[in-house]
């Protein structure tokens, strides 16, 4: 782009608990097409990095390539940044995170970058369950390359020149719940209410993290006949929960209706407000999800809210037993071993 | 003819039958009797049930290269048996299992033969089938050593080295040992006409395999994240860095791991968790061979351009493609030096001995961190997977990592105007800064797309030109930063030269000494990196001829000295060996010897 962002901030502008305002969240100016959904899940972001007064400077985001990789770019600007190769951001942020487990690893990708090229780093990352947020930017097509149907688009969906798309799409979702994923959400680029939340109460679980965001691709797949249009979502979403982030636990003041509302205390403390608006369906029971994804399918309905959480989680490093201390800041005095040590291996080898 | 300490032992075995621990006490026997010995495992892409060789040459003159021609066959496996006869020189021996008859057709009358009911004494003695079977091993090792004149003291002494704390094992393999060398002693006249003579050639050398040295030369160089794919022959790499890292690197405190590994799904995420680690700060790596790094291509190109420091093993087999997974050739060089698409360049490592392994290993992870770029460690499955006799492993304990040009907190805070691409010091090297480590100054974005030195997407193409001829300035850093060649004599004495890396040393230094005893004066140079110093095109340039020795099809080697180098190829004549199995002397004496002929 050939402008810049002004820097203006107005003197009253809120701030967090650590004294920062929104704007030092914020990225670059978006060269997205207007309107693109993606754009409203980069708002999200930034939103909900400033509300949980997360120091920006501790982030790693990282993406793939594609448009919704370009992203990173459009928020946390005080943040390391990694825009990877197509398909591979799930490995780097997998070998970020064992280097040093103590930041807060954000990936961002997209439908083609996870659900095609990428989609078996994407079920490996899940399965080792790396503590990350990992947002997929769903719009169901290429749009870089103009627009071609991609690994999510529904079966039945029409495309922008009139195709009728004859494929199976993969849920994201349904698949990592089924590999084992230990946070899953989904949600609508355009409802940012349900949104922010979902994005907290990820950054705050300590394991894998998805959140499926159809975000419509307004240039390519926002037609009649496509599933991943604005208004296709708008008419056939259907929230199973509405989420409230409770930072600290002593914020809870009011009395609640255990029935309809659920209280979810997460690794680091914090808790999640689940109003829920199905009975029947918990998010802590895998079973009922997966029963409650199958019939969604039947009836083109796309579930939203939070679907499965498991407090449980043991992340990667703790999974193979590595130190607290991050990798990254350990010296010769840990590293290395010694000609001490080395005189006795080579006495071992005559 | 008699001969002391020279002689070459076969033995024909049925992988998965427990023969290699008993060859390998065989081998080690003679080198603890103080005699230079180098051994050759020639085995299968298989598990079970298939031929497999096991070599074994005894050299008085330390000579540790593969020799042709077998002084005494070993063989246990029926199903090689006619081409194992066939391949003993007359005059040789050929030690068989006598349990069943020989078929007369595949006998020989030029050659030996030496007959032991190996299967008929351990039915007799042995109740056990397990135990049948792998005292089949050590009865015909006590029978070698009977015939050979080894000491079986130095065996039963390895022997219970082997199986401290499970000291019942000991008995009945010394028994096994006993039985072989007393049919031979009742039966045969003995020691052959070759034999062990014990020496002190051996001094305080070692025998380890190139894998299991790099794996530790990675634990010392500070490596602390590894993530790899499984693939012959790079496998044993990381597993030996794991054995030594689980007994080195526990926290004293938690007993939790001061390193991780991880087992990735392929080779493309082998090569991005590295990628991601070393970005983040953390010396990582990652092993591999010809195949996986046929995957790594793209995200090398992406190291190179981002400049993310990162270490890559590549233990080299025979290709194309699957090629033959458990056989020797240094045929990856083409690939790994122009690793990805665009203009790339990489710094390659080229050990030849397990020290240097321990060595080129750690240093590896300083190159790599000052130069902000992929090392690739080019070594190959023989000296990867054969054990060789090498320099003890040294440290310093003084010597500091040299983690390049990363900027701390405070450096940050003091610089003026940071740019992540920004050539300071004219060097080509920029520099980084790590996440995380400052709240408003040093954070970046890497990207693989064009950048402006403050990594800034840029596609103008000045900016392009800059950032790409600052990355070819780096490489120039690069010469001056890794290991200059060896040369193999002070000055120059010889219009011919001859030019050779990796294994292929082995070979060519008896090649070479073979020749000068005959008068034949040679000029040589041992490349140990990429790219080349100002050194590798001076000698070229001081010499009429030169001999480039390599273990692959299209002389890759020549092939780069030609296309970085101002010299003329026809100076450069091809020395080739690449049948998988590890070049010999003779293969390099021939042409040389041919061409001095014709100049004569």
């Amino acid at each position: 782009m050939s402008y810049i962002k002004p820097k203006f901030e107005h003197p009253r502008a809120p701030k967090n608990a650590l004294g920062y305002s929104r704007k030092e969240y914020e990225g670059s100016l978006s060269t997205l097409c207007a309107g693109c959904g993606h754009d409203s899940i980069s708002a999200a972001i930034v939103d909900a990095c400033f509300e949980l007064s997360i120091e920006p400077h501790r982030v790693a985001k990282l993406s793939g390539i594609g448009c919704s990789s370009k992203t990173p770019a459009y928020f946390l600007n005080n943040s390391h940044g990694f825009n990877s190769v197509h398909g591979r951001m799930p490995s780097v942020a997998t070998g970020a995170n064992l280097a040093n487990r103590d930041l807060v690893y954000l990936g961002v990708s997209g439908d083609g970058d996870s659900a095609s090229i990428g989609f078996g780093q994407f079920a490996h990352v899940i399965r080792r369950n790396l503590n990350m947020t990992y947002i997929v930017m769903n719009n169901g097509c290429y749009g870089l390359t103009k627009g071609q149907d991609s690994a999510t688009a529904d079966h039945g969906s029409v495309s922008k020149a009139g195709s009728v798309n004859n494929f199976e799409g993969i849920d994201m979702c349904a698949i990592a719940i089924e590999l084992g994923a230990t946070f899953v959400a989904q949600s609508f680029s355009g409802d940012k209410n349900q949104l922010i939340p979902l994005i907290k109460a990820a950054l705050s679980h300590s394991g894998f993290s998805l959140i499926n965001v159809v975000s419509p691709c307004v240039t390519f797949n926002n037609n009649p006949g496509s599933t991943k249009s604005y208004d296709y979502v708008r008419e056939h979403n259907e929230a199973l929960s509405s989420l409230d982030f409770v930072p600290v636990k002593e914020e809870i003041t009011t009395e609640y209706d255990e029935i309809s509302v659920k209280m979810v205390e997460m690794h680091d403390g914090t808790f999640i407000k689940l109003n829920k608006l199905h009975q029947g369906f918990d998010p802590q029971d895998k079973l009922s999800i997966i029963n409650a994804l199958q019939v969604a399918r039947q009836k083109d309905e796309i579930l939203t809210g939070l679907l499965y959480l498991d407090t449980e989680s043991v992340e990667l490093n703790d999974l193979i037993g590595t130190v607290n201390k991050p990798l990254n800041s350990l010296t010769e005095k840990e590293l290395c071993p010694g000609s001490e040590v080395l005189e006795k291996i080579n006495a071992g080898l005559r | 003819m008699s001969s002391i300490n020279d002689f070459v032992v076969r033995f024909a075995n049925v992988n998965g039958t427990g023969s290699a621990s008993a060859n390998s006490l065989f081998a080690k026997s003679i080198f603890r009797m103080g005699v230079p010995v180098s051994a050759k495992n020639i085995f299968p892409s298989n598990i079970q049930g298939l031929p497999t060789w096991y070599e074994v040459r005894v050299s008085e003159k330390g000579y540790l290269g593969r020799k042709n021609g077998i002084d005494l066959m070993v063989s246990v496996n029926p199903q090689s048996l006619k081409k194992d006869i066939a391949s003993v020189r007359p005059g040789g021996y050929f030690v068989y299992d006598s349990t069943k008859k020989l078929y007369e057709e595949f006998l020989r009358d030029d050659i030996n033969f030496i007959g032991i009911p190996l299967m008929d004494i351990c039915n007799k003695e042995f109740s056990d089938p397990r135990q049948k079977q792998l005292f089949k091993n050590i009865v015909y090792v006590g029978a070698l050593a009977k015939l050979l004149d080894i000491s079986f003291d130095e065996i039963e002494k390895l022997l219970s080295e082997q199986f401290k704390g499970k000291e019942k094992l000991v008995i009945p393999n010394v028994k096994a040992l006993n039985l072989g060398g007393d049919y031979i002693a009742e039966n045969f006249e003995y020691p052959l006409d070759f034999r062990v003579e014990r020496r002190d050639l051996v001094k305080d050398w070692i025998l380890i395999d190139g894998n299991a040295a790099a794996g530790l030369g990675a634990v010392y160089g500070g490596a602390s994240v590894v993530s790899w794919y499984p693939i012959t022959p790079s496998t044993s790499l990381v597993s030996s860095f794991e054995k030594y890292a689980n007994k080195l690197r526990k926290d004293p405190e938690t007993g939790k791991n001061n390193f991780s590994v991880v087992q990735s799904e392929d080779e493309l995420s082998a090569i991005g968790m590295a990628i991601g680690a070393n970005w983040n700060g953390a010396r990582a790596f990652t092993a591999t061979s010809g195949p996986g790094l046929s995957l790594m291509n793209e995200f090398l190109g992406l190291a190179y351009y981002s400049e993310i420091p990162v270490v890559l093993a590549d233990v080299q087999r025979s290709g194309p493609s699957t090629g033959m997974p458990t056989r020797t050739q240094q045929s990856d060089l083409l690939m790994a030096a122009y690793a990805s698409h665009g203009d790339t360049k990489h710094v390659l490592l080229i050990p030849s001995t397990p020290t240097e392994c321990f060595e080129m290993m750690a240093d590896a992870f300083d190159l790599a961190e000052q130069l902000q770029t992929p090392v690739l460690f080019m070594t190959d499955l023989d000296l990867g997977m054969n054990e060789h006799m090498c320099p003890p492993f040294k440290w310093d304990d003084s010597r500091k990592y040299n983690r390049g040009k990363v900027l701390n907190a405070e450096e940050l805070e003091a610089a003026q105007d940071w740019g992540r691409y920004k050539d300071v010091d004219g060097d080509g090297i920029p520099y980084r800064t790590l996440p995380g480590t400052h709240p408003t100054k040093g954070a970046y974005f890497t990207r693989g797309s064009s950048h402006d030195e403050k990594a800034a997407y840029s596609e103008d193409s000045d900016t392009y030109v800059r950032i790409m001829n600052r990355l070819k300035k780096k490489l120039e850093t690069a010469k001056t930063l890794v290991p200059g060649p060896e040369f193999y004599q002070e000055n120059n004495e010889s219009e011919i030269g001859v030019i050779f890396f990796g294994t292929s040393r082995y070979a060519a230094e008896e090649a070479l000494d073979i020749m000068r005893a005959d008068g034949l004066k040679i000029d040589a140079m041992r490349l140990k990196a990429f790219p080349f110093c100002k050194e590798v095109e001076d000698f070229i340039d001081a010499h009429k001829q030169v001999f480039v020795v390599e273990q692959n099809r299209d002389a890759q080697m020549r092939t780069l000295l030609i296309n970085e180098l101002e010299v003329n190829p026809k100076k450069l004549i091809r020395v080739l060996n690449f049948d998988g199995t590890p070049i010999t002397a003779d293969l390099i004496i021939q042409p040389i010897s041919a061409l001095n002929l014709q100049s004569i």
